[in-house]
């Protein structure tokens, strides 16, 4: 499974970056987040997979009576995901702003003249 | 010292904030800090001529051999007291000369830095505190050349004069570290008990070399003169300031404190004649052919340079006594001339001695400075500039070289007739002869600006009757400092012999060539194209290329393309990480450590890369929104078979509200363009598999290192004790590491604010919600 995810993150992250090389904005923000995705992965990978062990200590018992899930990973990426939704809600609405004003999905298109002329 | 030497620099801060103040009528209170200085340098003149000198030594980076060493010798303070002394009459003639001027406070700011950095190049006595104001100097001098900051040939004049004097500067740190290192001391005392040391060792040639890279370019010896000229588009007070007394001098300055440390071998004396005496003989000829006021007095200056080079190279007693001499008489004349020029410019409004005459008229005062200031740049006997050449005269004719000392005689007879003709151009013809007309309603300017050129004058002249006292008290100390040791100079109104028939010969032929010789444009075209034997054009070259590089640089890497920098970044991410990946070793695989996917584990996987290969291909919107949410869920899935239950609600969660937020918002945008052709997609899906491949296979070798689980058990154990929670990940987030999800929330709350002005906000009246 391992080697399954090591694959998978890999792929997660060639998404990422060729969607991040397009000119659509909205490609970038979708390449963003499946960055973002792969960095999910590949933490959670790293401090090691366990099955059927979630680091909840049980009912009666006051610490883990058997062995348990790397809880700080989980920390980890628990807040990642919370903040990246914080970047990707900010981005869509900014893209709908970006697209109001100038009437593209286009990066290109944000090259003001003024700036082509530094 | 040390006060004297930052208060400039203290005073220059002080501008900024209070600046606009001091545009008023309050601004002579700036002239009041080069006064006192002067006043406190004059105090120490008594003590010094006596043959004492003064240290003071504060710790700054002992560790580095850089303390705030200073030292006031004959040398350091004839030139402290010309530095404040010329700096006051700069003062006062400035704040007229640039009334009204908007930025008028920044102008005194540099110039305040400026004198402090002068202060702190003659009052160092550690080589590498030297070296830190030699290069104030040159970038406060850049300020100042290219006040006119809105002119280009201003703005192009200050960038050359500071890429010359800074190039320059960097060879003599060079040579100052090497020199230090030998001696083992950065202190300027010291080094010359090493001084037999230094001379014999090997790198001593190399030293030198580096050493007058730097006087040479900072003095406008040829070939890297002809930033001077160039420079000559500041404000005339710059110029008076810059090129009479300080900036310029400071290269003469540096040979002088070096000469009885490194001088008195051939490979100090003939460089510094060569050089000194083809610029001072190639400067005072080109002098002759200037038209501009302003370009007169550059290339004398330049001549009198290369007088002062060649003197120091001759290393005599008489020749160290005339250039301990010659330096304060060409600050005298020439701050004058400069100022006097500065007053013809700003009244007439031309600087073409072609078209400037009988000005005496009108502009009595400046006048007789001008012309008091001419006669004693030619050496006229009663003035202090005959005795400085006629020591210099002495210094040329009692040389132990023998044919070698006549041809040095005649080079320092021809550029003196050249200085004479030049200085009568520079102060007298402006002010002989008629009057043009348009010239008839011009009225003295305020007294503030001809009293400082007439007291110089004057005192050029004064000197001239007592050269004993004024010897005695100014340069015997100086010229024993640059000596070494003891000079026995006194100096007389004139001594009848050889010398004198000399001095008068020069100034007949002096005179002589001022009535002969009348500058023209088209000559002065022909005498420039000497100036192509000189390295400008290389320079000039370089200058360019560097431009060239720079825009071709910019081009590439700031085309203005998001996706162009996102390239570059990855590639470089992508050279990096391959390359640590490689020195790091093979990768072993352990693989007991691997566990079997289940089929539905293998499921979701391939659910996943479907949903991937969708979202990059598609061309419809809402299909790869769609996508990516299947991704999300395959995600969630994964942390629920993986132990991770609250990873899986939060991503569950966040999935659907993005989906939702993004098809409200978005599901008016058409469907993507393909404007990029297929090779451009190769090779970015070649970059994106391979930047895929290398993670992986970080991954892969991170994964295969063993795993601390101290961390992990301390959270486990705890968890209950120290918080009563069960939930670990629960009690890492809101309880060990609280104040850092307390953060996080601040951070959501601002996102949510942008995202609800950003919905809010109209920019255009016609926009819809």
């Amino acid at each position: 499974m391992e080697l399954l995810l090591i694959i998978l993150l890999g792929l997660l992250y060639a998404a990422g970056v060729y969607m991040i090389l397009r000119r659509s904005m909205v490609k970038l923000l979708l390449g963003i987040m499946l960055l973002g995705s792969g960095t999910n992965i590949l933490i959670f990978l790293l401090g090691g997979i366990t099955k059927g062990k979630p680091p909840v200590i049980d009912e009666n018992a006051k610490i883990f009576q058997d062995a348990f899930a790397d809880p700080i990973p989980q920390a980890l990426i628990l807040t990642a995901i919370v903040i990246s939704f914080g970047l990707t809600a900010f981005a869509i609405v900014l893209l709908k702003r970006v697209y109001a004003l100038v009437n593209s999905d286009d990066l290109d298109d944000l090259n003001t003249p003024e700036e082509e002329d530094i | 010292m040390l006060l004297a030497v930052l208060s400039g620099l203290i005073i220059s801060l002080l501008i900024i904030p209070f600046g606009k103040l001091l545009t008023t009528k309050w601004s002579f209170l700036l002239t009041i800090l080069p006064a006192s200085l002067f006043l406190y340098f004059m105090s120490y003149v008594p003590a010094i001529s006596a043959g004492s000198s003064f240290l003071q030594h504060i710790n700054w980076i002992p560790s580095l051999g850089v303390d705030f060493d200073f030292k006031l010798d004959g040398l350091s303070l004839l030139f402290a007291l010309l530095i404040t002394g010329i700096g006051t009459a700069i003062f006062f003639y400035a704040r007229t000369y640039l009334k009204g001027y908007i930025f008028f406070d920044r102008f005194f700011g540099y110039l305040c830095l400026f004198m402090s950095a002068m202060l702190g190049v003659v009052l160092s006595d550690n080589i590498l505190l030297l070296f830190v104001f030699w290069e104030l100097t040159s970038i406060s001098s850049f300020f100042l050349i290219g006040f006119n900051n809105d002119n280009s040939d201003s703005r192009k004049s200050a960038l050359t004069a500071l890429s010359v004097t800074g190039l320059g500067g960097f060879f003599l740190l060079a040579g100052l570290i090497l020199l230090g290192n030998i001696a083992g001391t950065y202190t300027i005392s010291e080094l010359i008990d090493a001084r037999e040391l230094i001379l014999n060792h090997e790198l001593y040639p190399l030293i030198l070399g580096f050493l007058f890279l730097g006087a040479f370019t900072k003095s406008a010896q040829f070939p890297f003169h002809f930033w001077l000229p160039g420079a000559m588009k500041a404000p005339t007070p710059v110029s008076a300031y810059l090129h009479s007394a300080t900036m310029v001098k400071a290269g003469i300055y540096l040979l002088a404190r070096f000469s009885p440390i490194l001088g008195g071998t051939d490979y100090w004396n003939y460089p510094l004649m060569a050089v000194g005496g083809f610029t001072m003989l190639f400067a005072s000829i080109h002098s002759l052919f200037r038209i501009d006021l302003k370009g007169i007095l550059a290339y004398s200056t330049i001549s009198a340079l290369g007088i002062l080079t060649f003197l120091i190279g001759l290393g005599t007693r008489e020749a160290i006594i005339a250039a301990s001499v010659f330096i304060l008489v060409h600050a005298l004349y020439k701050a004058t001339l400069f100022l006097v020029t500065g007053i013809i410019d700003h009244e007439t409004g031309t600087r073409d001695i072609t078209a400037l005459g009988g000005l005496r008229k009108v502009l009595l005062p400046v006048s007789i400075a001008g012309i008091l200031a001419a006669l004693s740049s030619a050496g006229l006997p009663l003035t202090y500039g005959f005795i400085g050449k006629d020591l210099i005269y002495e210094a040329t004719l009692h040389t132990d070289y023998q044919t070698l000392g006549w041809i040095l005689n005649a080079v320092a007879i021809a550029t003196n007739i050249g200085l004479v003709a030049a200085g009568f151009m520079a102060g007298i013809k402006p002010f002989v002869g008629t009057l043009p007309k348009q010239f008839e309603n011009i009225h003295l300017p305020y007294k503030s600006m001809w009293i400082p050129p007439l007291i110089l004058a004057i005192l050029g002249l004064v000197f001239g009757w007592f050269p004993g006292p004024v010897g005695d008290f100014i340069n015997h100390a100086t010229a024993n400092a640059v000596y070494g040791s003891e000079t026995d100079m006194y100096l007389k109104i004139w001594h009848l012999n050889i010398v004198l028939i000399l001095s008068v010969a020069t100034l007949l032929a002096g005179t002589l060539v001022y009535f002969v010789n009348k500058p023209s444009p088209s000559k002065l075209k022909a005498i420039e194209k000497l100036n192509s034997i000189a390295p400008q054009r290389i320079f000039r070259g370089y200058a360019n290329d560097i431009m060239r590089f720079s825009r071709w640089y910019t081009d590439l890497f700031h085309n203005g393309y998001l996706r162009s920098y996102h390239l570059k970044i990855i590639l470089f991410a992508e050279l990096l990480l391959a390359y640590k990946l490689w020195i790091s070793g093979p990768i072993t695989l352990d693989l007991e450590k691997i566990t079997t996917p289940s089929f539905y584990e293998i499921g979701v996987i391939v659910i996943l890369i479907g949903a991937l290969y969708i979202v990059v291909t598609t061309p419809s919107r809402l299909t790869s929104v769609v996508a990516m949410s299947v991704i999300g869920y395959c995600i969630c899935l994964i942390f629920v078979f993986y132990s991770a239950p609250d990873l899986a609600m939060t991503q569950f969660t966040i999935d659907t509200l993005s989906t939702v937020l993004f098809v409200l918002v978005l599901y008016k945008l058409p469907s993507f363009i393909n404007h990029t052709g297929k090779a451009i997609l190769y090779r970015d899906g070649i970059i994106a598999l391979s930047f895929g491949v290398i993670i992986s296979l970080i991954a892969l070798r991170v994964w295969s290192e063993p795993i601390s689980e101290e961390i992990a058990n301390f959270y486990g154990e705890n968890a209950y004790i120290l918080a009563k929670g069960k939930n670990v990940v629960n009690v890492i987030l809101v309880d060990f590491r609280g104040i850092d999800t307390m953060f996080e929330t601040v951070v959501l709350s601002i996102a949510a604010l942008g995202v609800y002005s950003l919905i809010r906000l109209r920019l255009k009246s016609t926009e819809k919600e």
